[in-house]
């Protein structure tokens, strides 16, 4: 359980366990011990999300994880109503690297949040799995 | 026709690999595509056409090209035939080819059974997750976990354009409104009771900002097409419905540069179907449009050149969609805001409505007159991540 659900009015969300494969396991190892990793081309030199081997700007396999402050503003947002754990914001936010990132954003009411709004990126625990980012107020 | 001497295999690589423990099985296509675009001499941007199979990870041929970051393909083909799949897109490659449809088409296989890959042909569209180190949508682990569904994801489409535009809640309900003084005719519509804007906008929110009465319904059935070579359709007794032009248009993310959320890849497929075809959006009489939600017919209206981008909340308000009463009919049956939905793939059932327009058999109450030409366009997948567009021009002949 993470802290915020304790705090009434602020939206949180049960993760499940991210699927990790040889390919991502850096990624999420990271992310047990707090970095935010995003790609990084060596070829084009361009940022992307989500991680990967291969450079989806430019093909190149040269490639590897960078860590990232994990700062940004949102994208565009939309709050979930149907939900039986309550209502919960899922958007994408668009890091000070380029990449958007697809998330939750977490401890903010539901009618807090607003495009353009900066976030910063946390990890939460997952249901029996690393812990995953999302993105609260910054 | 004959693809007899249409099309050339200049390109061709087997991985080296024969036990990959460290080596993901999408990582394992995009090492088989660099090296086939190697030996070929091409680069992957001269890639508009991909085909893989039920190895490919993720939702048909969509995960792979968005890791790949292959942004100008065209046509795609995902035929699965088991381990003769690929024998089966040579022959497809070449079909496409020849029509015109791509020119430099990129084959893929790869898997990884040593290693609890999972095996292909376990499904097309991914699990949602799960632990271990088994291969599964490329994206999977970094998209799935958020709750991710149709509705938010197209809630997220709606609000970016109504902060970019300023398309009102008011506007997306004229859609549901067109649609329901539609589908009251439908004597098999899900939904026939005729809703008000005020019906949309008063029902309770599901994904922000789209209502219960935004979203599509949920049915079971399903639907089947003919298509014929012309001299079968002379052999026939029913009214002649000709395919003028065909265009389809992946959209992707491809690594989250300049997302994009208020267009849907209609901008690229409709305008290959409609120069197919040789006329324009102002000559269609009848429009079959994906009505997953409100906001799907909003952004596909704009995007096929019906009116400017942006202008989608004005064009589709005051009855504009209103058979008999506006300047574009669409959905005469009600769509898959209020008659159906099958299986929740609403591709099948554009194309019907058109088919019953364009043979003067639709409901009397919505038969557009002298209908002679019309639209089916859906979008598969979702706009908020990655989506393949596809268009059809149909024209009544005689």
């Amino acid at each position: 359980m993470s802290d915020t659900q304790e705090k009434p009015g602020l939206m949180s969300r049960p993760i499940p366990a991210p699927m990790v494969s040889v390919e991502t396991k850096p990624f999420w190892d990271a992310a047990a011990e707090g970095r935010f990793l995003i790609g990084r081309c060596h070829d084009c030199g361009k940022a992307y999300w989500y991680p990967r081997n291969t450079c989806p700007h430019c093909m190149s396999g040269d490639t590897s994880l960078e860590e990232s402050p994990g700062e940004g503003v949102i994208y565009t947002y939309s709050v979930m109503y149907r939900s039986p754990t309550g209502p919960y914001a899922i958007g994408y936010v668009t890091l000070n690297e380029g990449p958007a990132v697809l998330t939750n954003f977490v401890d903010v009411a539901p009618d807090g949040l607003s495009i353009g709004m900066k976030v910063k990126v946390k990890f939460q625990p997952t249901e029996g799995g690393p812990p995953a980012p999302v993105f609260a107020p910054a | 026709m004959s693809i007899k001497g249409q099309a050339y295999l200049m390109g061709a690589f087997e991985h080296p690999l024969r036990d990959a423990p460290d080596t993901s099985t999408a990582q394992l296509h995009a090492e088989c595509a660099r090296g086939a675009l190697a030996d070929a001499g091409l680069s992957y941007l001269d890639i508009d056409g991909y085909f893989c199979a039920g190895d490919a990870p993720g939702f048909g041929g969509m995960s792979m090209a968005d890791y790949m970051g292959l942004r100008n393909v065209r046509h795609m083909d995902t035929t699965e035939t088991g381990g003769s799949s690929y024998i089966v897109h040579v022959g497809h490659a070449a079909q496409a080819i020849a029509a015109g449809k791509c020119s430099v088409a990129l084959i893929t296989l790869a898997g990884r059974p040593r290693h609890g890959g999972r095996r292909p042909g376990a499904g097309m569209a991914g699990g949602a997750g799960g632990s271990g180190l088994s291969d599964g949508p490329p994206e999977a682990g970094f998209e799935n976990i958020y709750g991710g569904s149709t509705h938010n994801t197209y809630g997220m489409c709606a609000m970016r354009h109504m902060y970019e535009y300023g398309t009102t809640s008011e506007q997306l309900a004229w859609i549901k409104v067109a649609a329901s003084t539609h589908a009251q005719w439908n004597e098999h519509a899900f939904l026939r009771d005729v809703v008000t804007v005020e019906d949309v906008v008063n029902s309770r929110m599901i994904a922000d900002p789209l209502h219960l009465l935004d979203c599509c319904v949920v049915t079971d059935g399903g639907g089947a097409l003919i298509v014929t070579s012309p001299e079968v359709a002379k052999s026939l007794k029913r009214p002649k419905v000709r395919v003028l032009g065909a265009g389809e248009a992946p959209k992707l993310p491809l690594g989250g540069l300049d997302l994009d959320l208020t267009h849907s890849g209609a901008v690229w497929s409709g305008p290959r179907a409609f120069a197919e075809a040789g006329v324009t959006p102002g000559d269609i009489k009848y429009a079959s449009i994906y009505d997953s939600f409100t906001i799907t017919v909003l952004m596909q209206l704009e995007d096929l050149g019906f009116c400017k981008k942006g202008e989608g909340g004005r064009f589709v308000s005051d009855g504009n969609l209103i058979s008999g009463v506006g300047k574009l009919p669409f959905n005469t049956d009600g769509g898959g805001l209020c008659n159906n939905h099958p299986t929740n793939r609403g591709g099948i059932t554009k194309v019907i409505e058109a088919v019953r327009q364009l043979r003067g058999e639709a409901h009397p109450k919505v038969q557009v007159a002298n209908c002679d030409l019309a639209i089916a366009h859906g979008t598969g997948g979702s706009l908020g991540t990655r989506h393949c567009a596809a268009t059809v021009i149909l024209e009544r002949e005689g």
